[in-house]
């Protein structure tokens, strides 16, 4: 992208024609000539998002064919609907929804409005120093990666030689299995409110710093205590937000937190913890001949509802509050 | 929540307490203060545990000894991950992984949030609905196999990277805390100064965005330190793992014995059943050291940069 230059510019350098240019010259075409070196710029992005992040997109035609690397991604058979058919017809398939919902929705019911608590105790901390530590101490575990996570809650929550059933058999109680079938779910959940509670909280503590301290002080004069305040004033400022996420968090209730859920499964709890996202993983992957367009479909499937429910959380929001996402 | 929100702000909002508190004020606050450190007290304490765990005799630790603070303290776990060519090459792996991670993509997202954010730019509106289709519509695990596979890349060290090397997340903070921070007036007058657009991108837009230059770092950097999940799908080579995918099977896959890690002193110092677990916990605080040391560094300039991209 080396256009010659014609003429010497005339109105500044920012000015330069391709030598092809004759008389092209609605103003903004010149214009777009005129910011070439930007399109320039965009351009690494733009390969890389073209190769990274819409090849797969065109790849995902694999869900309507059978896959064969042998025939490739145009030349292999096409079928249709035929494997998202097969997925919803099959006898796994309302396990699957069951638990993916299961997990999701608790997840959801008990990590969206714990961050929101924290932010408005948080923000109603007099002391920064004390704040500072909190908010430094609390935002750490984000920085930690799934794998060590995962590690420390097998290791911290062994049967055997676990702190936590060390300490239970102190107090008298049998050992509990935290990675069985019975406590899978409130094993994942509360390690991810331990993970990333305090990091949840920043968006909302953003917000309520926008709040105009003269509301508080007039609130303060008229004799509204600390709970009113929080109540008539931080609540409605950190409404928006809330708004926003939660549309957002419906567009991802199939989708679990994939790379925990797999580490964390093991053959005893599968019952629960086989989610969409790890069933189109195995089906994809593992196995004598790998499915990659069942596997394919299933992720598909998945996809489309959430971007269906994303939707539909928006326009409540927006008929409701007044203020969707988009 | 149309002006920047700093953390000066928060800071602000509250001065120290004051006279005309009311009893539920005070209640409040005791409250307040308790809920949060008992908090605190809840996140911290299994670092400090894996910590101590890692620091105290194996027979302590199997006795249930140890609590709170090493009992007996000594390195030898460590001493003996040094030791340990799979464990030593994993973490040299992780480091070459997170540096060329964080450099590509804050070099790309860079790139993309300047470019988006000029305003004045023919089909802005298009290339930002480019970027964002693929955040909304997420293709899955299968087909960007299949396109890392189609590339020839399965088995190489680009197949950890490249993939999920740019998120579409950062870039659109980036492209706010351009819009906010280089006004249209610099690019014009700029423009009479005769500085061209790769100039005025160099000299004058990269040095005025250190901060979201460090989120991008952190966040890149941390993480590509922190995945595992592109290595176990694209590599086979076990000279190229990175340290958590290593980490994953010692610590997860609990069939694997450590002492298969061993390089030759290590394997002695395994034999003894007792020492597995103290090793576990020196891994862990091995995995987790690099982005914790990092963050409070960059937790200023963080915060700034979440908060610029929340408000926005």
């Amino acid at each position: 992208m080396t256009p010659t230059i014609q003429s010497p510019a005339i109105h500044g350098p920012a000015i330069r024609r391709p030598a092809t240019g004759g008389r092209t010259g609605s103003a903004f075409w010149r214009t777009v000539r005129r910011h070439w070196q930007l399109y320039v710029l965009f351009l690494p992005p733009f390969a890389y998002s073209l190769i990274f992040l819409y090849g797969p997109l065109w790849g995902l035609q694999v869900a309507f064919r059978n896959y064969s690397p042998a025939l490739g991604m145009v030349g292999s058979p096409w079928v249709g609907l035929d494997h998202i058919v097969r997925f919803v017809t099959s006898y796994q398939f309302w396990t699957l929804m069951g638990n993916t919902l299961a997990l999701n929705g608790y997840e959801l019911l008990a990590l969206f409005p714990l961050p929101i608590v924290l932010a408005l105790l948080l923000n109603t901390v007099r002391t920064a120093r004390f704040r500072k530590g909190v908010q430094l101490i609390t935002y750490a575990p984000h920085f930690i990666s799934t794998v060590v996570v995962v590690g420390m809650i097998v290791m911290m929550f062994s049967p055997t030689t676990g702190i936590v059933n060390q300490f239970l058999g102190v107090v008298g109680v049998a050992p509990v299995e935290f990675f069985g079938p019975d406590m899978f779910r409130h094993t994942y959940v509360w390690s991810g409110a331990w993970q990333t509670l305090g990091y949840s909280a920043i968006i909302y503590l953003a917000a309520l710093a926008g709040v105009n301290p003269e509301l508080h002080e007039a609130a303060r004069v008229d004799g509204a205590n600390i709970l009113r305040r929080i109540w008539h004033i931080d609540l409605p400022s950190i409404l928006p937000v809330m708004v926003t996420l939660l549309v957002l968090n419906t567009g991802s209730i199939l989708s679990t937190g994939f790379e925990k859920v797999l580490l964390m499964q093991n053959p005893l709890n599968l019952s629960v913890s086989e989610v969409l996202d790890t069933y189109s993983f195995r089906v994809g992957f593992s196995g004598a001949v790998p499915q990659y367009s069942y596997g394919t479909a299933i992720g598909l499937f998945k996809s489309v509802i959430s971007l269906a429910l994303l939707l539909v959380a928006n326009a409540l929001a927006r008929r409701v509050s007044k203020q969707g996402i988009f | 929540m149309s002006r920047p929100a700093t953390t000066t702000r928060i800071t602000s909002s509250r001065p120290g307490a004051r006279i005309g508190d009311t009893k539920i004020d005070r209640a409040y606050s005791r409250v307040n203060y308790l809920v949060l450190a008992v908090f605190s007290l809840m996140v911290i304490y299994p670092l400090t545990f894996v910590l101590s765990a890692s620091l105290s005799e194996p027979e302590a630790l199997t006795r249930g000894d140890v609590w709170l603070w090493p009992v007996g303290v000594n390195l030898e776990a460590y001493a003996a991950i040094f030791d340990s060519p799979q464990l030593v090459r994993g973490f040299l792996n992780s480091v070459g992984y997170t540096v060329s991670g964080a450099l590509l993509g804050t070099v790309l997202t860079m790139l993309a949030g300047y470019v988006l954010a000029r305003e004045e730019l023919p089909f802005r509106r298009m290339l930002t609905l480019f970027c964002l289709v693929p955040a909304l519509l997420s293709a899955g695990i299968i087909p960007t196999y299949l396109v890392v596979y189609n590339l020839g890349l399965i088995n190489t060290p680009l197949a950890v990277i490249l993939p999920g090397a740019m998120s579409v997340f950062n870039v659109l903070i980036t492209r706010t805390f351009y819009q906010m921070n280089v006004p249209l007036e610099i690019h014009e007058a700029a423009r009479v100064d005769g500085a061209n657009e790769f100039a005025f991108f160099l000299r004058i837009a990269v040095p005025l965005s250190k901060p979201i230059i460090a989120v991008n770092l952190l966040f890149y950097g941390v993480t590509q330190w922190n995945s595992w999940f592109n290595a176990y799908l694209y590599l086979n080579d076990q000279d190229l793992f990175p340290l958590q995918l290593v980490l994953r099977e010692v610590l997860t896959q609990s069939q694997i014995d450590p002492s298969q890690l061993a390089g030759a002193d290590l394997g002695e110092l395994v034999a003894q059943r007792e020492l597995f677990d103290k090793l576990k916990y020196a891994m862990i605080v091995v995995a987790m050291i690099p982005p914790l040391i990092a963050y409070p560094f960059v937790q200023k300039h963080f915060v700034k940069g979440a908060l610029i991209g929340a408000v926005k």
